[in-house]
């Protein structure tokens, strides 16, 4: 079926929902999912949302922009970084007053506590930033938000999977999606399309992201002409619950645990001697990779310990209640007794589709505007994360940046008419369905996915040299000629599983090309893309953005420069 | 280990009585339920229906009834298992295939009660305080995911006469707001949850609280919403 809205938004998560809210009323607006709204991955964020209200100890934003930039290995754009942090505040307050329930001090207002890399004095000690509400902080804060999206009755599509944007050359003008539940396909006709689509961390074996984190949107923007920015930055948590991957949140360190080899070493001392545990999460997930690789990992397998057991029990039940109980049912031990055994986990992109401060998707490095299309959140770039995002301001990227996309499609559609409505797109779709079904070839997704997943843990993960991203690019495009042969056996249209994860393994393995590629040309070490065949950073050849397109010959990897206002790059250490 | 899953089948598109299929699946014995029924899907047979996303109990998506109860099967290890593994949609609402239910009713249901913070006088600047023993009373309920395993659990709901129960979901959800110390709803909370199909629909069965993958004292909290009702319209001298 057809259908029309001013504006049309393509994912359920904070970023997604946030926009939705500042445009309900005031614009037809209609969100799109291919989940239900509130099992979006936002919700999965545990340890809080950072801003310097200062309601535990002294902080400032200058503070926290400092740290976010040193957190980037200065690569973020500092302008943008300056926005968001100033705006953070603001951001709390309206969570507050919308109802989010977060965790209160003794004077009754919001709690905040430690995280990696936020400090107070430009990188003196840490500093208590992050409000949250115990280890539910992304729950809550989507749950609210979709409490809001219903007061306001805003417009739903839920279990719909975008298959494609519309565009016409000139202009973005809609999406279609395959409407799960049903099994039709439907074109969404929109003068403005935010893509809010979040991450791509199923692309790894070890992952923290859920299901859904195939990276659709990212891909559908890249099969359109627009490039990718910083694709090689890919963030691995380093507490990620053995073997499962599953987030153990920072927070955990923030209240005050910390890590231990197979001595029962604080190994983190050695590493980073002022923050130790609280140091930025490249630093921390190197470190453990590093104790394992030197046979220091527990009973000398591939993980080491994070340990509660002298927190106490009172405050692991009531601000760690949600890890507690994963450990427990997923372990069968207790963490207020047992250490927790954990390994880095692949938990975030830092890079995505580029975005100027308002929204609005960049098509070339020259900053061409790409009229009718918006991205928001984790499949966007603006950038403020760099090289490396430091905890909590994830969050908080999510409803700044979500936020300020509402206010610009409101502004924009107000210049554009509808485009003329046309079946061709639609019938295109249907045409690639078609093919999938009629094919008569053995290859089977799980397969080709279990082995993408596999190369890009082996070659594009914590540590990368360039032999391996070679051989890594080369596996990748084989298994992209297998996917050619690509059989889906069920042919039904209701709840089509197996189309849809047919799709989107197309999605990810083109990811992987581009991670790979950027990751190839960057002959540094910066952040989370650390280069053992160049173990440094090298500001004066490579400080500066990757912009990565697609091309006939396969990715081309481009550059265009980082705006650096207030803080030049030093040394990085913690 | 060598797992037996005998699952609920249902085709939408053939139309015919719904059917049992049994599948065999050799799992470590500290895999999740749902790695069984993934596994199933990619390896044995892609027609297999069910919802999922997170997988470790967070977003709510794969309730469904596991030997006769209501959970998540991400929550369920294969080691607590001896025999085979009787694997069904939650109950109460339609099933729409295999595994998949329309929780299209279950969302107006608790859309009715009014889930959002209602506020009447003007906003401070900065947050609006609230205590720690403030906060406390509410914070069991807003570990909610809305993964409907204790309404499709509740023998009110189960019944076709008094199925019409607004349900322990949407009534946690009440509680989360009633009893929030921001709310200045009340009135107008009370007047929503007095209701024959409302807090009154709940009859004290604790089924609710026995499948709470998040261990929520739903019974409790609904009997607090009852107390509160009844506190409220026979006041003490």
């Amino acid at each position: 079926m057809i259908f029309q809205h001013d504006i049309v938004i393509v994912g359920t998560g904070l970023a997604g929902l946030r926009a939705a809210v500042e445009c309900v009323g005031q614009a037809d607006v209609a969100v799109v999912s291919k989940v239900f709204p509130t099992r979006s991955h936002s919700g999965a964020a545990q340890g809080g949302i950072t801003a310097s209200l200062g309601n535990e100890e002294e902080d400032h934003w200058e503070w926290h922009l400092f740290d976010t930039v040193k957190g980037s290995d200065y690569l973020s754009d500092q302008d943008a970084v300056e926005m968001m942090v100033k705006d953070a505040p603001r951001v709390i307050y309206e969570l507050e007053h919308m109802g989010v329930p977060f965790s209160r001090t003794k004077e009754g207002k919001i709690a905040q506590r430690n995280f990696g890399g936020h400090t107070r004095d430009y990188g003196k000690k840490p500093v208590k930033r992050a409000c949250y509400a115990a280890d539910r902080t992304g729950r809550v804060v989507l749950d609210t938000l979709y409490d809001q999206c219903l007061r306001q009755q805003v417009k739903f599509y839920s279990e719909n999977y975008v298959l494609s944007l519309v565009s016409d050359g000139k202009r973005y003008g809609g999406v279609i999606t395959y409407d799960l539940a049903t099994g039709e396909l439907h074109l969404l006709q929109a003068k403005a399309i935010l893509l809010a689509t979040g991450g791509c961390g199923r692309i790894y074996k070890t992952t923290s992201n859920g299901f859904a984190s195939t990276g659709d949107g990212l891909h559908l923007a890249y099969q359109s002409g627009i490039p990718l920015e910083d694709m090689e930055f890919i963030q691995f948590h380093p507490t990620g619950l053995y073997p499962l991957g599953i987030l153990v949140s920072e927070a955990a360190r923030g209240e005050g645990g910390f890590l231990r080899n197979r001595l029962g070493e604080r190994f983190m001392e050695r590493y980073a001697p002022t923050a130790k545990d609280l140091a930025a999460r490249d630093v921390v997930s190197r470190a453990i990779l590093t104790e394992i690789r030197e046979g220091k990992g527990i009973s000398g397998k591939d993980y080491v310990h994070l340990d509660l057991t002298h927190l106490g029990e009172e405050k692991i039940l009531e601000r760690l209640w949600e890890i507690t109980s994963f450990v427990r049912i997923y372990l069968g031990i207790d963490p207020l007794y047992d250490p927790i055994p954990v390994q880095p986990t692949c938990h975030y992109v830092m890079g995505g589709i580029p975005t100027d401060l308002d929204g609005s998707v960049l098509m070339d490095e020259k900053g061409t505007v790409a009229r009718g299309l918006f991205a928001a959140g984790e499949c966007a770039c603006v950038s403020v994360h760099g090289a490396n995002r430091l905890g909590c301001n994830s969050l908080l990227d999510l409803l700044v940046f979500g936020r300020r996309s509402g206010l610009t499609m409101k502004k924009a559609i107000r210049q554009y008419e509808h485009g003329p409505l046309s079946n061709v797109p639609l019938k295109m779709v249907e045409e690639r369905i078609k093919k999938l079904f009629n094919s008569k070839g053995k290859e089977k997704v799980d397969e080709i996915r279990r082995r993408m997943q596999f190369i890009m843990m082996e070659m594009g993960s914590v540590f990368r040299n360039e032999e391996g991203l070679k051989k890594g690019i080369e596996e990748i495009r084989s298994l992209k000629e297998h996917y050619k042969n690509i059989g889906v056996i069920d042919q039904r249209r209701v709840f089509n599983f197996e189309l849809m994860e047919a799709m989107e393994l197309a999605h990810q393995l083109g990811l992987s090309e581009a991670i790979l590629s950027s990751a190839l040309q960057r002959r540094e070490s910066r952040g989370a893309h650390y280069r053992e065949d160049f173990p440094g950073r090298a500001d004066r050849y490579f400080l500066k953005h990757t912009l990565v397109f697609e091309t006939q010959k396969g990715p081309e990897v481009r550059y265009k420069p980082v705006r650096i206002t207030r803080f030049q790059p030093e040394a990085r250490v913690y | 280990m060598l797992v037996r899953l005998k699952i609920f089948r249902f085709d939408p598109e053939k139309n015919k009585e719904p059917d049992y299929q049994n599948y065999e699946i050799d799992a470590d014995p500290m895999d999740r339920l749902l790695d069984c029924l993934n596994r199933i899907r990619w390896e044995q047979d892609p027609t297999l229906s069910f919802r999922m996303s997170c997988g470790h109990g967070v977003c709510g998506s794969d309730g469904m009834r596991i030997n006769g109860v209501c959970g998540l099967a991400c929550q369920k290890l294969v080691k607590s298992f001896k025999e085979e593994v009787l694997i069904e949609p939650l109950p109460v609402f339609k099933v729409v295939k295999d595994l998949i239910v329309d929780l299209g009713p279950f969302f107006e249901k608790y859309n009715s009660i009014k889930p959002y913070l209602i506020t009447k006088t003007s906003l401070p600047d900065q947050e609006r305080n609230q205590s720690p023993a403030e906060h406390k009373i509410f914070e069991e309920a807003i570990r909610c995911i809305l993964c409907a395993c204790c309404t499709a659990s509740c023998p009110v709901n189960q019944n076709k006469e008094t199925e019409s129960y607004v349900g322990p979901a949407a009534l946690v959800r009440a509680f989360r707001y009633f009893f929030d110390s921001r709310d200045e709803a009340s009135e107008e909370r009370v007047t929503l949850l007095d209701q024959k199909d409302g807090a009154w629909g709940c009859q004290t069965q604790w089924k609710c609280t026995e499948v709470c993958p998040k261990e929520i004292p739903v019974t409790k909290q609904i009997g607090q919403i009852k107390k509160r009702i009844y506190n409220t319209k026979h006041p003490k001298e």
